[in-house]
């Protein structure tokens, strides 16, 4: 970090970068959440599964909800985008995938002024995040 | 807000808006052929549905109540300095007809979105640290992963075990902990020097500008292996622990450590957070009425902060939490 932002106090350019880049962002992300739930909550979209099912299934476990619900795992869903239920996963799915695009910048700010050590960490956090989102990781439900 | 800013949001959401009509246009226009597909899906919904006890209440009653008692959630959250996640999985658990693994699914969604709010105003005051946050949300989103996986193939009732255990610590640790506004560090070690764990800030409050430098950061960044973990297995935002170990532990400024702990906490939760979605734990049917609810509740609670009492409030809470730990304990003993 150079001496003039630690003398100011002031953060520094990528760390501004990042903060708009969330903010428009994650404001986004729920913006359309709200607007694709009332799509679905109101009918407007038929949904892949029945609203007034969802509550017989959802004090099951995952595996149960999956099964009877014939609900996609992993990036299965994008199959289902025209659903009214899923069609919420645009939202959602934008605000899980903010941290990684705000990290992309990160990468050759930090270059720029020779800061290999944290370019490398932003590029191995980006690189944990695209291997948590890509469904790889997999566990058994229950 | 400038205006500006104001005119680019607004402009922003009426494309967000025309956009997702549109798009609701054209699928309200296709849906006509797949209303087959969906008779049968919905058949076979409903055989098997016998599995669920149909209580009578109608589908939307229970998003309406946790919309509600989310926004309520989020002003005790605020007001008593504490992330709405560490609230959110116990009380929506201990009290919600939902399974423990939609309720984790939730709660990660919950508290990345708070933290995703909060984000760009504590980046641009410094009061959230970059350099700070880099290497331990990397360790801990890491570790966020391994937890998740954890959470999900551990039986129910062990993880619900674990969760009242460590719900009624954090309880406890919310008691007894006494963070350190400035904590003294007298010499910024090996590690902390080499991973360019310092910066300043200018302090509002003082309008002095304070220098800072961390120290202990091996202890430090181990813990943040067992932070993530317990992020991820049990839903939990981790602001509970991230303060008290960026604070006691490594000694950055206490509003360092909760302006960074709060920037984590979107890092930490996002690993764990695609995780559960992968896994389908997430249903929108609930999960969105929280996030909304809770942000509302957020926003309300932020302005009520300098009318109310926050150490009543505090101690209300942390009240609260040994029950809902209580009764998750007993939950995992089955009894």
């Amino acid at each position: 970090m150079s001496d003039q932002i630690k003398v100011t106090g002031k953060a520094s350019d990528e760390q501004i970068t990042y903060a708009n880049m969330l903010f428009y962002g994650s404001w986004s992300g729920l913006g359309l959440m709200a607007v694709t739930y009332l799509l679905y909550v109101f009918g407007i979209i038929t949904p892949h599964i029945p609203l007034d099912q969802v509550p017989l299934m959802w004090s099951q476990p995952v595996g149960t909800y999956l099964e009877l619900g014939h609900v996609p795992t992993g990036w299965g869903w994008t199959v289902l985008i025209l659903k009214g239920d899923f069609l919420n996963f645009l939202g959602i799915v934008l605000l899980a995938a903010m941290t990684i695009v705000c990290y992309i910048p990160l990468i050759p700010a930090f270059l720029k002024r020779k800061e290999l050590v944290f370019a490398g960490l932003a590029l191995a956090e980006i690189l944990v995040l695209m291997f948590a989102a890509s469904g790889i990781v997999g566990g058994g439900g229950h | 807000m400038t205006m500006n800013r104001k005119h680019v949001l607004a402009g922003s959401a009426c494309i967000v808006l025309m956009g997702v009509l549109l798009f609701a246009a054209f699928a309200w226009a296709s849906n006509a052929g797949t209303d087959a597909v969906h008779q049968v899906g919905a058949d076979m919904v409903k055989a098997g549905a016998q599995l669920g006890a149909d209580t009578g209440v109608a589908w939307w009653v229970w998003p309406l109540v946790l919309l509600f008692f989310c926004f309520v959630l989020g002003i005790i959250a605020v007001l008593a300095g504490v992330g709405g996640g560490v609230l959110y999985v116990p009380l929506v658990s201990g009290f919600f007809p939902f399974h423990l693994d939609f309720v984790r699914g939730a709660g990660l969604m919950v508290a990345l979105a708070g933290a995703l709010a909060a984000g760009p105003g504590l980046l641009k005051r410094n009061f959230a640290s970059l350099r700070l946050a880099l290497p331990v949300a990397l360790i801990a989103s890491s570790c966020a992963i391994l937890g998740a996986f954890l959470g999900m193939a551990l039986p129910t009732n062990v993880v619900q075990l674990f969760l009242g255990i460590t719900i009624m610590g954090i309880a406890i640790l919310l008691l007894c902990s006494k963070n350190t506004a400035h904590p003294v560090v007298t010499k910024a070690d090996a590690l902390g020097i080499a991973l360019g764990m310092n910066g300043a800030y200018n302090d509002p409050a003082t309008g002095q500008m304070v220098e800072w430098k961390t120290h202990r950061t091996l202890p430090g960044l181990l813990m943040f292996i067992i932070i993530g973990i317990m992020a991820g297995m049990f839903g939990l935002g981790a602001g509970w622990a991230n303060v008290p170990v960026l604070n006691l532990m490594m000694g950055a400024p206490l509003k360092v450590a909760v302006g960074t702990s709060k920037f984590l906490l979107s890092i930490t939760d996002t690993s764990a957070a695609w995780v559960y979605l992968n896994k389908g734990c997430v249903i929108p049917l609930m999960a969105i009425p929280s996030i909304i609810g809770l942000m509302l509740g957020s926003f309300v609670g932020v302005r009520l902060l300098a009318k109310a009492k926050p150490t009543f409030i505090r101690y209300m809470v942390i009240g609260v939490l040994l029950f809902a730990g209580g009764k998750a304990l007993l939950k995992g003993l089955g009894i």
